[in-house]
């Protein structure tokens, strides 16, 4: 199965050209999902003002292609959504953007938004508000020592 | 032109415009039934068995212990469920690793559901599988052991004439899957011990959907695939005389350039492992820097995804493989790198980059280069790579 075939024109691009990739100084909320263990993790900042509008999102992800597509749709839909809206940027959502994903990249979608819902759990949870619908995001990232240790020949 | 640098070699090969040549005439003209009576067929038929002289004579074997096949999994497939029949009054254990192709190992568990008995032997950080290891895990119930010659993930070239010896030793049959070895390395039957061998011709540019396997005489194999009298009684299946007949040309090429081209490849894989190593940090090379094909290299770049890394590497004109769950098609990274004892994080990020007697020094230094400007480009997007930079910071 040829990974390139398989996606559409618009994952490739979100790929190859990924939108608002970076980190956010002192951002609003961050949130950090995924296992690096199954491959994939997604960090997404949000910049959110002060009338709850996402002023600016930026993401940092280790994946699949597609994980990283996802992760470049996703921080383009929140642009400019209050807060309740971004909440509503659901998975679905992010993967008609992309013009759908191969069954078994599903999950990246899904990912995707989870990354959204746990920047702004840590955004509610900073600014000690309650936003209705969120649920606490599940942690479950499993950073072991020994990937930072990894030896090699030579 | 846009750049085009095939180094997936261990996949597939290119078909050699010799091969190609001696196969032309047997589609539309000397297309004739090598099993039929006249002799339009039986000309192509006496073809038949000049090949199979000729791959015979590469692994000193005799033209009867050569079956043709459908390839490289179907020869494995035979091998075990064939020998697992024959011998299953003899008993029912078999000893295999755990870093055989799925070919072998999917064959394996498909016995256990029908009542045999398999170990897989574990290897070590280089991909080795102990002979002694091997000894140990024999039972009055062994009936095979299985062990590829060449592992075709990270190249490692096993110990086959020491296992062979010791299935010899304890009157067990020894098969050796040796699709990545057969045309690259020297083999000898009977100096290795071994009894049955599996090959497939479109690893050495050769056509895809032919391959061999060795039965030694008087080793008891129920067939696999019935019907017509094909291949001495064993394999049914009308011949593919232009298959075969390409496969032994590739043959006969590989044999005779094999030297040359060992020291060839060589010298460019080790060009390309020093210059990744150097170049690109937080790399590894997996398997054994020696004992090694000389086509094969395998890396792992830390804190990126394989799959992200060969899309990249793609669009940059090159093809290569990866052991990243992404590739697999299953959420586990390649069992080969989890065998060698490689964190799950970390196969993920695995590429393999298998080079041709085709592959030039320039080829080498645009894949290098390449490499490391995708590597660092995933670096930049990857949170792993960030909470590492700001953890040596803090130091």
């Amino acid at each position: 199965m040829s990974q390139v075939t398989e996606y559409s024109a618009k994952v490739l691009d979100h790929f190859s050209n990924p939108r608002n990739v970076g980190e956010i100084e002192n951002a609003s909320g961050v949130g950090t999902v995924g296992n690096a263990k199954c491959g994939d993790i997604m960090r997404m900042y949000l910049d959110i003002d002060e009338n709850n509008v996402v002023r600016e999102a930026k993401f940092k992800t280790f994946g699949c292609g597609a994980a990283i597509a996802t992760s470049s749709m996703a921080t383009e839909l929140v642009k400019g959504k209050t807060v309740q809206e971004a909440l509503e940027v659901t998975n679905k959502a992010v993967m008609e953007a992309l013009d759908g994903l191969p069954p078994i990249k599903i999950h990246c979608s899904l990912l995707a938004e989870q990354a959204i819902h746990a920047a702004l759990w840590d955004y509610a949870e900073k600014n000690g508000i309650v936003i209705e619908g969120l649920k606490p995001p599940v942690n479950d990232i499993d950073e072991t020592e020994e990937f930072y240790q990894m030896n090699g020949e030579g | 032109m846009d750049k085009f640098i095939y180094m997936d070699n261990a996949a597939t090969t290119k078909v050699d415009p010799e091969v190609l040549e001696t196969m032309l005439p047997y589609f539309c003209e000397e297309y004739g039934n090598p099993s039929s009576a006249y002799s339009f067929s039986g000309k192509i038929a006496v073809k038949v068995g000049e090949a199979r002289e000729v791959i015979a004579n590469a692994i000193g074997a005799k033209k009867t212990e050569i079956y043709f096949t459908g390839g490289g999994s179907e020869s494995d497939n035979w091998a075990i469920k064939g020998v697992a029949d024959a011998l299953s009054k003899k008993g029912n254990h078999i000893i295999t690793t755990s870093i055989e192709h799925h070919a072998v190992l999917h064959t394996c568990e498909f016995l256990e559901k029908h009542g045999y008995e398999v170990t897989y032997l574990p290897v070590d950080d280089k991909g080795f599988v102990d002979p002694k290891a091997v000894e140990t895990a024999i039972k009055p119930t062994t009936i095979l052991i299985s062990v590829m010659f060449a592992n075709n993930e990270i190249g490692t070239v096993e110990p086959i004439a020491e296992i062979g010896k010791i299935a010899h030793e304890h009157g067990i049959l020894f098969h050796t899957d040796a699709v990545q070895a057969f045309g690259h390395l020297p083999i000898n039957v009977d100096e290795m011990n071994i009894d049955l061998l599996s090959s497939s011709a479109h690893k050495i540019n050769g056509p895809k959907g032919v391959g061999f396997l060795y039965v030694r005489t008087g080793v008891k194999l129920s067939n696999l695939i019935h019907g017509g009298a094909q291949e001495y009684n064993k394999r049914a299946g009308t011949t593919n005389a232009a298959g075969i007949l390409g496969f032994a040309k590739a043959t006969e090429l590989a044999v005779s350039e094999m030297d040359k081209v060992i020291s060839y490849e060589t010298s460019l894989r080790d060009r390309l492992i020093k210059k990744v190593l150097e170049e690109i940090p937080y790399s590894r090379v997996n398997g054994d820097l020696k004992k090694r094909l000389s086509n094969n290299a395998n890396f792992c770049f830390k804190f990126v995804e394989g799959e992200s890394l060969l899309i990249l590497l793609d669009q940059n004109g090159i093809c290569a493989s990866s052991g990243s769950a992404c590739t697999s098609g299953s959420l586990d990274p390649s069992h080969v790198l989890l065998a060698i004892g490689l964190p799950h994080e970390i196969a993920h990020g695995s590429v393999r980059l298998t080079l041709s007697k085709e592959t030039t020094e320039e080829d080498i230094d645009y894949v290098v280069e390449t490499l490391k400007k995708t590597v660092e480009r995933l670096r930049s997007m990857s949170p792993l790579y960030e909470d590492f930079v700001k953890k040596n910071e803090v130091k």
